[in-house]
This record gives structure tokens, sequence and C-alpha cells, in this order.
């Protein structure tokens, strides 16, 4: 039990947590590229056309897996900002604040794949379908979150205010998905979903599955690559960042007298 | 003593409201106002303004009570009183209930009482009235609580247009429930659906906005 307890003690302070995200950041990137190479080429090559909307559909394999880690990385914000407001841990801060702009570059993403699809399915570069729309508004809140960081000064308000905004949202996440597909279904009773199709075929089904797979591994990759970066700019002045960056020479030179004209003039 | 301590803070804001009526009355003019620029904008025809109507009364409430938000706690912050409301031996999250209470007494409700002048301006068929009463009954607390939760985020922080951004996508089911309760009856539909939508929305956001709020303050005031 105390093993389990001081593993997670370690997990959570920054300091044990820096090399552990160096370490695994291969991990994450180098299956990420070598899928995303294979889910294209299978993709974009080698899946039939769709006997209905031709090559246009190919669009699906980063449309898909970018509006499900638009979702999951607002999750992973949510409920990091939940952990440091409850726990105060501070590397659950720099999760949050790392994951909410890859969330929205990847919301952003799936908005215009999502508009890109919509010119040759209807004609315009915009209709309000549910899905978008729900997405353009989970932009919204990505970016209000953002924001909210940006205009407080003080870092611990800052990452306790948008992690009870984060909370906010992820319960309104829901609600407003479900209230827009609502709203569509009353003005817009018309429209075919673009996901009617009943089944989809294991050469689509499995590129589309794989791209979706490489999409979360490299959001993990690119989260490790920002969480070291928060590390490193909030614990820039403490001692065991300072002792695992000092180079041999430095610190010979950072002691002798001449080296620190400063506090001698 | 708690009972005295919300009595109080409920009386207290509702006298400043009467000792300063101008105050508060602002956000409903400015309703009646944003109400009045859709016309202008879009033409008189009759037919466009009564099919246009529910949706754009919808649109007024909502940026009436997102004007109203700045009265809840600014004030207060500047003249200490916010602090003392924090250090107070009483849940906070009580105090600020019945201080949103009042504070929909002041703007949410007269809101509803002037909306029917709002409605026979668009020319909007009396059926639909008791609906888009009932569901603004329903909509404005959730639009008040919704709005407080982050106003109290964005107290102590820079920016001024932070607070919409922050907020009107937090307003949008509401408004989908709303406005859609009322053009349910305009198409001749039953609109219980929506209108039990926009209650169970009011109910979640009624148990939990208040202690959202609470927290909210602490985090902009330590």
């Amino acid at each position: 039990m105390s093993v389990i307890k001081e593993y997670w003690h370690k997990l959570s302070s920054a300091k044990h947590f820096y090399p552990i995200a160096g370490a695994l950041l291969p991990w994450f990137l180098i299956p990420a590229l070598l899928m995303l190479i294979w889910g294209s080429w299978q993709g974009l090559v080698v899946a039939p056309a769709d006997y209905q909307q031709g090559d246009s559909y190919r669009i699906i394999f980063v449309h898909v897996p970018a509006a499900w880690l638009s979702m999951m990385a607002y999750m992973v914000m949510a409920i990091n900002g939940a952990i440091y407001l409850v726990w105060k841990i501070k590397l659950a801060d720099i999760v949050a604040e790392s994951a909410a702009p890859i969330g929205a570059s990847f919301t952003f993403l799936a908005l215009a794949t999502g508009s890109l699809w919509g010119k040759p399915m209807w004609g315009t570069w915009w209709v309000w379908d549910a899905r978008l729309t729900s997405e353009l508004v989970l932009l919204f809140l990505y970016l209000g979150t953002i924001a909210l960081r940006g205009a407080i000064d003080d870092r611990q308000r800052a990452g306790r205010a948008a992690g009870l905004l984060g909370l906010v949202g992820a319960i309104n996440v829901p609600i407003i998905h479900f209230s827009v597909e609502w709203w569509e279904t009353l003005h817009q009773p018309a429209t075919v979903s673009k996901f009617s199709a009943p089944s989809m075929h294991s050469s689509m089904l499995t590129p589309l599955l794989v791209m979706a797979l490489a999409f979360t591994l490299f959001f993990f990759a690119v989260l490790m690559v920002k969480i070291r970066a928060g590390i490193l700019e909030q614990e820039r002045h403490s001692r065991w960042l300072s002792a695992l960056y000092a180079e041999a020479p430095e610190t010979t030179t950072t002691y002798s007298p001449e080296g620190e004209p400063g506090r001698n003039g | 003593m708690i009972t005295t301590a919300l009595y109080k803070q409920f009386s207290r804001e509702m006298l400043g409201a009467v000792r300063q009526p101008g105050d508060a009355l602002a956000p409903v003019v400015f309703y009646l106002i944003v109400g009045m620029l859709f016309p202008l904008a879009l033409g008189s025809d009759p037919r466009l303004l009564a099919q246009i109507g529910p949706g754009a009364i919808w649109i007024a409430a909502l940026l009436a009570v997102l004007l109203s938000l700045h009265k809840l706690f600014r004030s207060d912050l500047d003249n200490g009183y916010l602090d003392q409301l924090l250090l107070m031996p009483c849940p906070l999250f009580l105090l600020i209930g019945a201080r949103l209470l009042a504070h929909w007494l002041q703007t949410g409700l007269p809101m509803l009482l002037v909306t029917p002048l709002l409605a026979e301006s668009f020319g909007l068929d009396y059926a639909l009235l008791p609906v888009l009463l009932s569901a603004l009954a329903l909509g404005t607390p959730v639009l008040l609580l919704l709005g407080a939760i982050n106003e109290a985020l964005t107290l102590t922080s820079r920016g001024g247009a932070l607070l919409a951004l922050l907020v009107l996508p937090l307003y949008v089911p509401t408004l989908v429930f709303g406005s859609g309760a009322v053009y349910a009856v305009y198409f001749g539909e039953n609109p219980a659906g929506h209108l039990s939508l926009l209650a169970a929305l009011a109910l979640i956001t009624l148990l939990f906005a208040p202690w959202a709020v609470a927290t909210a303050l602490r985090i902009s005031i330590d």
C-alpha cells in the first residue's frame, strides 16, 4: 500500500515526472508516426472510393480522429483541472494547461476538415450540421479557458480558475452536444447524417481506427513535450533542475570568485 | 442565525435596487432596445417579424442578462464588502443564493413583465405568450447562474470581453431549448419536451451553480 502511495506521490511530482515524460516521448511519437504513415497510405490510396461520395470521403481519415481527439483532450484538461482544484497537485495544472492548446488545435482541424468536406458534399463551406456546430462551440470553450488563464497573472489562481471553468465546461459539453442535435432535428429534418452508412467495410474501418490510434499517440507525444516545457518554466528556479542541466565546466566557473562579478561589485 | 444572515443579505440587495432603481432597470431597457434593433435591421414585414420574434426575444434576453452580470459583485469587491462576506460564519453558497435570488427579482422578473410588450411589437400570436413567458421564467435563472459563475471567475482578471467569451458558449443549450419551446407552438407542436428539458437544466444549475460561484469567488479573492 505504502509502495503504491509513494509511487503515486513520485509520479505526481514535477521533479520525477520530468524524466519520465522525456522517456515516454519516443514511445508515443515513433509508433504515432509509423501508424500515421501506414494509415494515410491505406486510407488515401489503398481503400476503395465510396460509391456515393467518390474520393471526397477520404477526409474522414483525418476529420473523424481529429473530432475524437478534440473531445478526449477536453476530458484530459477537465480531469486534470479538477485534480488541481481539489488536491492542488502542480503537475495536474501543467497537464491541464498543456492539453488546452493541443485540444483547441484538434478542434480547429476537425472544423477545417469538416468544412472542406462540406464543399463537395453540400456545395457550401459551412452548413449548420449538429456535429460541426457542437465542434464550433467546443472551440469557443477551449478559447475561453485559454483566455481566462492568460487574463490572470497569478499562476496558482489562473490554474484554479481554469480548472473550475473546465469542470463547468465538462458538464456542459454533453448537454451542448445533445441540445444542438435536438435543435437540428427540429429545424432541418431533411438533412442526411454523414454517418448514415449502415456499416463500414473493413478496408475503410481499419485505416480509420489506425489513424485514430495514431492521433491519440501523437496527442500524448505533444502533451509530453508541452508538459516538459511547462515543468521547465515552473521549476526554473528550483535546485534539482539546475543540477540536472548544470554542465561540469560551468559549475566550476560559477564557484570561482571571478565568475561572479555581480556579487563582488 | 443563518436565516437572519440570508434575510439581511437578500434585503440589502433589494434595498439597493429600490434606492437606485435606474441601476436595476438598465438591463430591462437594454432588453427592449435590442428587441427594437431587430425590426430596424431586418425590415418591418409582419410575417418575417412574427417568425423571427421568438428567437430575437431570446437573444435580447440573453444579452440583457449578460449585461446585468457586472452588477453582481463588482461594486462590493471595490468597497471590501465581498471580503467580509467570505469571512462570514455561514455557508457562502447560501449567501450567494440569496444574492442571486435578489438579482433575478431585479432583472429577470422585470424582463418577464415587459416581454408581452416586445411580443406585441413583433406581432407574435397570443397563443405563444404563455410558453414564451414560462420558457423565459425557467431560462433566465439558468442564464443568470451560469453567468454568475463566470463573472466570479473573471472578477479580478484583466480583459473586458473575456466574460462574454466564456459565458456565451455555455448559453447554447438554454437558447436552443428556450426558443425551441416557443417555435414548437409556432409550428403547432407540443412544447412540453422543450420546457421539461429547460426545467431539468434549471434544476441542475440551481443545484450546482451557487456552490460553483462560491468556489469561483474564493479563487478570485484570496
